[in-house]
């Protein structure tokens, strides 16, 4: 009887302290945000290009961390955004913020359609090579189609509108970042939902064992292409936000170092949790902030040694393995 | 005709210059199942040394060939032991950013060594100049990059197909366990087909300098073009390998030559064709 109670009480408490823990974690973000706008009001820009690398990390996230699949060209999704957005406003005239991000959400969608068709027809070494080739392939088409993307001079004269026609983007960033801030949250409360929905669960177990999960009537390829979908989306609305921050894309939106440094990223924060990838960018764009203003070779060195060091002793990441020893710890008590 | 014939012998040259830097990375790919992506990084040590022996040491260009081979050879036989030992059997993903961690700790070590500009490698009189073949004449250095390229595939072919050690190793990439229960030693397998692996892409990269210049950034520009290579032609497979160097050369050179304006467009959309059609690669074996 004892037992029977203990057990109940065990498991009511499960499910609102899951939602009490995403609560935490967006105040966390919250917290974080609010430091960051107060202690570097002089650096609002880096902070907004962190939250939008932030977007990218999510949507790759939610395809190496939660589906398993590897790869090297996911810069292709955000790049795609930031055209989208960045075309729209210049040679389409929607310079109305909100719909440049809804625009650049479409355009990386349908380029996560593209790239998630043709890296998923392979497995291993050929799919991170399909991944490269894709990226490359972007990239190419970017720079050769100059008169709608500026090629490597870069897209510039984008001048959005202020946003919800009351906030203009000022000089100090401040509007930038807040709506970068406000869209983070955004994303990061529907991914939250979004992995522990029946869908999400699916989407881990074919990471697990996809045989298995074909055995029992899944769809392995059409469920891995709608998360492609929606982690384009993803990172579509980084992309946007970087246009829309900068009022400037570049080529290196559409770049393999991108994508290897996003990868980078997820994994030095952690695979397979929002945590980790927001972790993980926010340590590694500060760090590299801090170090390659000395010397960028350096900073390869030490991103190399880093590297390095997260494969052979954390290789959970820094979230995962700080969670592991947390929970230790909390075990270790009486 | 003469562009026909410029783009012919460039994408020869060029694409064995790519088969011998690549065909070590192919052997190990398949040997040992590591997507080393700093295989490049290697062929670029290559290049440093033999730069340094030759232009600043004076040594003849034979000479700084040897040096760079069993240089880049005795560097990467501590980074085997400490580092690529812990990933065999790893997943992709562990692989992937360890060999990337590795390349971009050579990157920064080159250049902090010997700084950021380009090194050349001064050729001897004998591959200076051009060779007049009757009808037309080419590069000397082009007609040597590809004789050595074909004398490295001879030579592999020969050792894989011919000898017994050539017998251990087939043996050690179709079922490594197996040929170890067969008294095959597959550690020292592993080790000198690594060596010999890490040796030929040293060679490559002193070989095909005039190509591919040597800088520190070499090992990040072409890494993906080796595994490119690899992947298109069949982890572990000579022939394979061969093929498409040759392929994917004379795709790169001819898109060069006509088509500047589109880099590298149609190198990788051939890529994708290629590999959606033989997932494998064009000579890969089924598992």
């Amino acid at each position: 009887m004892a037992l029977l109670t203990n057990r109940e009480s065990a498991a009511a408490p499960r499910r609102s302290s899951r939602y009490s823990r995403d609560l935490i974690g967006i105040a966390v973000i919250l917290v974080f945000a609010v430091l960051g706008y107060l202690l570097f009001p002089n650096n609002l820009a880096l902070l907004t290009r962190i939250t939008a690398i932030a977007l990218l990390v999510l949507s790759l996230d939610l395809v190496t961390g939660y589906c398993g699949v590897a790869t090297l060209g996911h810069a292709a999704l955000f790049g795609a955004g930031a055209y989208a957005a960045g075309m729209a406003a210049v040679h389409g005239g929607i310079t109305e913020p909100v719909s440049m991000v809804v625009i650049g959400a479409l355009g990386g969608a349908a380029a996560g359609l593209i790239s998630g068709l043709v890296i998923l027809r392979a497995h291993g070494l050929p799919q991170l090579v399909l991944s490269i080739a894709i990226i490359h392939l972007f990239h190419e088409a970017a720079n050769k189609a100059s008169s709608w993307t500026g090629g490597s001079d870069g897209l510039s004269g984008i001048a959005p509108d202020p946003l919800l026609g009351l906030f203009a983007f000022d000089l100090w960033g401040r509007t930038a970042y807040v709506f970068g801030i406000v869209l983070l949250l955004a994303v990061f409360i529907v991914l939250r939902q979004l992995v522990r929905s029946p869908f999400g669960m699916l989407c881990r177990g074919i990471k697990e064992d996809p045989i298995r999960i074909r055995a029992m009537g899944g769809s392995v390829q059409a469920t891995l292409i709608r998360m492609y979908v929606i982690s384009g989306a993803v990172a579509g609305i980084g992309g946007a936000l970087s246009a829309v921050s900068t009022q400037v894309v570049g080529l290196d939106s559409l770049s393999f170092t991108l994508s290897a440094e996003s990868l980078v990223m997820l994994v030095l924060g952690g695979t397979g949790s929002l945590y980790g990838a927001l972790i993980g960018t926010l340590a590694f764009m500060w760090f590299e902030d801090l170090v390659s203003a000395a010397n960028p070779f350096h900073w390869l060195t030490m991103v190399g040694v880093l590297l390095i060091a997260v494969v052979l002793f954390a290789p959970r990441g820094l979230f995962g393995t700080a969670s592991a020893l947390a929970a230790r710890l909390w075990k270790g008590r009486p | 005709m003469q562009t026909i014939f410029s783009i012919a012998v460039d994408a020869l040259a060029y694409g064995m210059v790519l088969f011998v830097i690549s065909i070590g990375l192919s052997v190990t790919m398949g040997l040992m199942r590591v997507v080393n992506l700093a295989h490049g990084a290697f062929a670029m040590i290559g290049g440093y040394i033999a730069s340094y022996a030759a232009r600043d040491l004076g040594l003849g260009y034979g000479f700084a060939v040897l040096i760079a081979v069993f240089g880049t050879i005795l560097i990467a036989i501590p980074v085997e032991r400490l580092l690529y030992r812990r990933i065999y059997g790893a997943p992709e993903l562990t692989q992937v950013l360890m060999t990337i961690g590795i390349t971009f700790c050579i990157i920064g070590i080159t250049n902090f060594v010997f700084g950021p500009t380009l090194k050349t490698i001064p050729l001897p009189a004998e591959l200076q100049g051009s060779v007049d073949l009757g009808f037309r004449s080419i590069a000397t250095q082009r007609l040597f990059a590809i004789v050595c390229g074909l004398a490295v595939a001879l030579a592999l072919w020969y050792l894989v197909e011919r000898t017994s050690f050539g017998i251990k190793l087939r043996a050690a990439v179709d079922d490594a366990a197996m040929a170890a229960a067969l008294g095959v030693k597959t550690e020292i397998v592993y080790a000198v087909s690594f060596a010999i692996a890490v040796g030929l892409a040293a060679f490559g990269g002193v070989v095909g300098a005039e190509l591919l210049p040597v800088e520190p950034y070499y090992a990040l520009r072409y890494m993906v073009t080796f595994l490119v290579v690899v992947s298109v032609g069949g982890a572990g497979s000579i022939p394979g390998a061969l093929l498409a160097c040759l392929l994917l050369g004379g795709i790169d050179t001819a898109g060069r030559y006509l088509m500047p304006e589109f880099g590298e467009f149609f190198f990788y959309l051939a890529v994708i064709a290629i590999v959606c059609i033989f997932p494998r690669g064009l000579a890969g074996r089924a598992k």
